[in-house]
């Protein structure tokens, strides 16, 4: 993004390149006679050309995705801690074998026989997530951490109904992500936010109470939790639960933070999630593709979604034949070229790498709340896993909100931290860094997060007015959202 | 140390830095019973090794890159232009995440707002989402958009022949809901039976989901749908699982429809063994509060400069929580920059070209299979269809399995779905299939049915 060496800082909408008679495409020549539509489409309503589609050459294509993708700060650009979404490093050797063709141009509706490797592939995926998480099975088929939560929480409605024992509730704690609350609605439960104890976390008195209904089908609570703290009384919370014939959902975004160190099986967890595009390095894409595998535990695996692999001998197959199965939540069995990537991961760190990643993790993390403790505030001061969260109470003196050191962050070339979540931190700046980078690295992050303090201090409007630097400034959002201009149109410019 | 991670030293340079002796203290907040021993898994291992046992993997299955391949059945292989796939390798697209910080993100936020404007231009539609994650969850956002407008109505109706995955999925969502699913079959030529759904749609209906082409490749009766609905003031649902038949086939955005959803895999992703694909959503401005999933909209920065955010967050779950339009956060990303860049390449005359080449070379199979002699039967031989259909044959597997020897996948065996459909192969056309590789299909069918 230097101005100087002249680069673009501005790219107009690919329609506006359009001109007539360029094309970006050749198809093979058509050998077969040309279909008269009149006849073979005989009554159907037909379209002409589309007019508003762009008329561009194969360069021009290059030309403005390149210059868009120079306008995207990015994992390899530099640290990007981004608190809960775990922005690691994305290997090249998972992309490279995620395009192998046995892998990438398999139809999902060839034979078995066919397919043994990607059978094959899946079934050692959910052997390592067993491994890792101590659960008795683990279903690849939802496409994203939320769709994960969903998955899990209709098993949970499920088993309830199995048991003759339907049951309304579900106890989240106040500090969960929104996610949380939205599944469980749409998994048709009422949510009932806990409020977490003044160490931000879980009030087990609170979960007691609740519990004496009978009303209550699960608990789903982040471990370590949104503060990056781990819950202390996690099995104590599972045994209440257990004995009240409720469940335990474990939100496993969090999960890089303990691989090789716990396992989620021994805190007494029924169900949790893994999202494969944070623990396990799958590339966050601009916004997915990711990939959310559920393991369970044994109360819970007849309830898996259809099909499951299994193996018997050295002959994989896709089983359907599971009478309590919650059916099926996405087409085909997932999104196989994450779980290729994610195993792939799994292979390269191996038993002692991957629990090197979760340690390396909580070093960077406790590193970085020690370099910035003295200028910022830290309203939960519990031992800090893998995210440590601070507020901007002591930059709120000096008029200056999370926000405005987060863009002014954009100016000294870092990604900024998760902003205002949890929101049982006001004014939250949600800081993970992941296992990725060196201290070199952190030291430059520190150093601009306390330059940005003493600017609070000295300068404050000039942290208010920024960023200064970047393609574009502060982006007007309540305009965008009272007059929405969501797509182009030729008349629109 | 591991190569993915930092050294030695600057373990020793944390540790110093934070007072602990050991990384072990760093982990003293998680009770020891509840610590576990080293997992049981291999140990790290080189780029080569890892490589080697992928490439193991890979070769134990057949790709249909190989081979003719005829195989749709909601999956297509269409052109994958190499431009495609380079650019989304770029680090500044894949290793970027959600953009959240819009002045770091233009170049994914304008990504998204060009992908809008192309499922708009595809559909008729004013308006579309930044992805959802496939085309049987966007069926069911569809649904779920409409039972929060039509709140008090208990039933959807599946008009006849849907996709028996998305059948699953709308399944399973739609019970915790307290939503019926009604299903009216098709008629004996395969469409939608105008006079069953007729009977069918009431006033309790919330919204009369039809796919088109359809299950079985037949270009559905859109209007006679859309009507239907009108007529009990349900919503109308549009489910594409072949979206390059948009380009050829005029859209539920022009014929009464209020969604147009499903998968824009065909467009180029490669069929990865059945993701990831691309889920999209389009719909009426009136219904745009009401929309699933991430929007991204044109604004202007504080000096005046046109850019781009991400919008009406307040329908989402981050924001509203338990009352948010949906659950999802991560959608596909990637999956739509990809076919943004598809789409930009083929243009006003390549959508159009690649729908018409598709059609051309399943009606040139269909034409050679309605003969007598043939080896199998049309299902429905007077049903117009896009680039797909259906033909019936005792033993469909049986008949593939000696296809495949000969190295022809002659498509998609429809025992898997018995009960849902008759037995047979669905065959799929699309412009990779040369006359020689139908040719060999044909004669295949011939000696071997």
């Amino acid at each position: 993004m230097n101005g100087a060496r002249g680069r673009a800082r501005r790219e107009g909408v690919i329609f506006d390149r359009s001109s007539p008679g360029r094309v970006g495409y050749q198809l093979p020549p058509l050998e077969v006679p040309p279909a008269d539509v009149r006849q073979t489409l005989a009554g159907v309503a037909l379209r002409g050309e589309i007019e508003e589609l762009p008329e561009v050459s194969e360069v021009d294509v290059l030309r403005h995705f390149h210059r868009l993708s120079q306008l995207n700060y990015s994992v390899d650009e530099g640290l990007y801690p981004l608190g809960s979404c775990t922005m690691k490093y994305n290997p090249r050797l998972n992309e490279e074998l995620a395009r192998l063709p046995g892998l990438a141009q398999l139809h999902p509706l060839q034979p078995e026989e066919q397919v043994q490797g990607a059978l094959e592939l899946m079934w050692e995926l959910e052997q390592a997530l067993v491994a890792i998480t101590g659960m008795a099975r683990v279903t690849l088929q939802p496409a994203a951490g939320a769709h994960g939560e969903l998955t899990g929480m209709l098993m949970v409605r499920a088993a309830c109904r199995d048991r003759n024992s339907p049951r309304s509730t579900v106890l989240i704690p106040d500090s969960a992500h929104g996610t949380n609350p939205a599944t469980a609605v749409f998994a048709g439960f009422k949510v009932v936010e806990i409020a977490s104890t003044s160490a931000g976390t879980l009030d087990l008195h609170a979960l007691a109470r609740h519990l004496e209904g009978g009303d209550v089908a699960a608990l789903m609570v982040t471990v370590p939790n949104t503060l990056g703290v781990f819950e202390p009384e996690i099995a104590r919370a599972a045994a209440m639960l257990h004995e009240r014939g409720a469940f335990l959902y474990i939100d496993g975004a969090n999960l890089n933070a303990f691989v090789g160190i716990a396992q989620p099986g021994a805190m007494g967890a029924d169900v949790m999630h893994i999202n494969l595009h944070k623990t396990f390095s799958t590339p966050h894409g601009g916004g997915g593709p990711g990939a959310g595998p559920v393991a369970v535990s044994q109360a819970l695996v007849e309830y898996l979604p259809v099909p499951l692999v299994e193996r018997t001998g050295d002959r994989w197959t896709l089983s359907y034949h599971r009478p309590k199965s919650i059916g099926k939540v996405r087409g085909f069995y997932g999104n196989f070229g994450m779980l290729v990537r994610a195993l792939a991961y799994i292979r390269s760190l191996g038993r002692d790498g991957l629990k090197a990643m979760a340690e390396g993790a909580v070093l960077n993390a406790n590193y970085i709340r020690k370099g910035l403790e003295e200028d910022y505030h830290l309203p939960y001061p519990g031992a800090s896993l893998h995210e440590v969260v601070f507020d901007d109470s002591r930059q709120l003196a000096h008029g200056v909100k999370n926000v405005d050191i987060a863009k002014r962050l954009l100016d000294y070339g870092f990604h900024p931290p998760t902003m205002s979540f949890p929101l049982i931190v006001h004014g939250a700046l949600m800081i993970e860094p992941t296992e990725s980078d060196g201290v070199e690295e952190l030291d430059a992050f520190i150093a601009a997060m306390r330059q940005i303090a003493r600017e609070c201090r000295e300068n404050p409007e000039l942290v208010r007015g920024a960023p200064y630097t970047t393609p574009v400034r502060r982006l007007d959002e309540v305009r965008a959202a009272r007059s929405p201009i969501l797509r182009w149109r030729r008349s629109s410019r | 140390m591991h190569r993915y991670l930092a050294g030695d030293e600057d373990r020793r340079k944390i540790l110093a830095a934070v007072g602990a002796a050991n990384v072990e203290e760093l982990f003293a907040s998680i009770p020891a019973e509840l610590r576990c021993g080293p997992l049981e898994l291999p140990p790290a291992r080189s780029e080569e090794e890892v490589r080697q046992e992928f490439w193991r993997l890979a070769g134990s299955n057949l790709a249909p890159d190989c081979t003719a391949c005829f195989m749709g059945a909601g999956v297509y292989r269409h052109l994958s232009p190499a431009l495609a796939d380079a650019i989304i390798q770029r680090g500044e697209f894949f290793t970027a995440y959600t953009p959240y910080q819009p002045e770091v993100s233009q170049g994914t936020l304008q990504a998204i707002f060009e992908f809008q404007t192309f499922v708009c231009q595809l559909t008729g539609m004013d308006i579309a989402n930044a992805s959802l994650y496939d085309g049987a969850t966007a069926a069911v956002e569809a649904v779920l958009m409409a039972h929060r407008l039509l709140p008090s109505r208990r039933r959807v109706v599946l008009a006849g022949a849907l996709h028996p995955e998305h059948v699953a999925v709308l399944t399973t969502y739609c019970e915790p809901q307290g939503i019926a699913v009604h299903r009216v079959p098709p008629g004996a030529d395969g469409r939608v039976d105008r006079e069953a759904l007729a009977t069918a749609v009431a006033d309790d209906v919330v919204a009369v989901v039809v796919q088109s082409p359809n299950v079985l490749g037949i270009v559905e009766d859109l209007e006679g749908t859309s009507a239907a609905a009108r007529a009990v003031k349900a919503m109308a649902v549009q489910v594409v699982c072949e979206a390059t038949s948009l380009g050829l086939l005029t859209p539920g955005g022009e014929l009464g429809f209020d969604v147009v959803c499903g998968d824009l895999q065909a467009f180029g992703i490669p069929p990865t063994f059945g993701g990831p694909h691309l889920g999209f959503f389009a719909t009426r401005q009136e219904y745009l509060r009401q929309v699933p999933g991430r929007l991204c909209g044109e604004t202007v920065d504080v000096d005046g400069r046109p850019g781009f955010v991400l919008t009406l967050s307040t329908r989402e779950q981050h924001i509203r929580r338990a009352k948010a339009t949906s659950n999802i956060c991560t959608n596909h990303g990637l999956m739509a920059l990809y076919v943004t860049i598809v789409l930009s390449l083929l243009g006003k005359k390549g959508v159009r070209e690649v729908a018409m080449a598709s059609h051309a070379t399943a009606e040139y199979l269909k034409a050679a299979l309605r003969s007598p002699g043939s080896g199998v039967t049309l299902a429905h031989p007077e049903s117009p269809t896009y680039n797909e259909f259906l033909v019936v044959h005792p033993e469909p597997d049986e008949l593939l399995r000696r296809l495949a020897r000969e190295g022809v996948l002659g498509g998609v065996s429809t025992t898997r779905w018995s009960g849902e459909l008759p037995p047979g192969i669905l065959i799929a056309a699309t412009e990779r299939n040369t006359r020689g590789e139908c040719d060999r299909l044909l004669d295949g069918i011939r000696r071997l049915a």
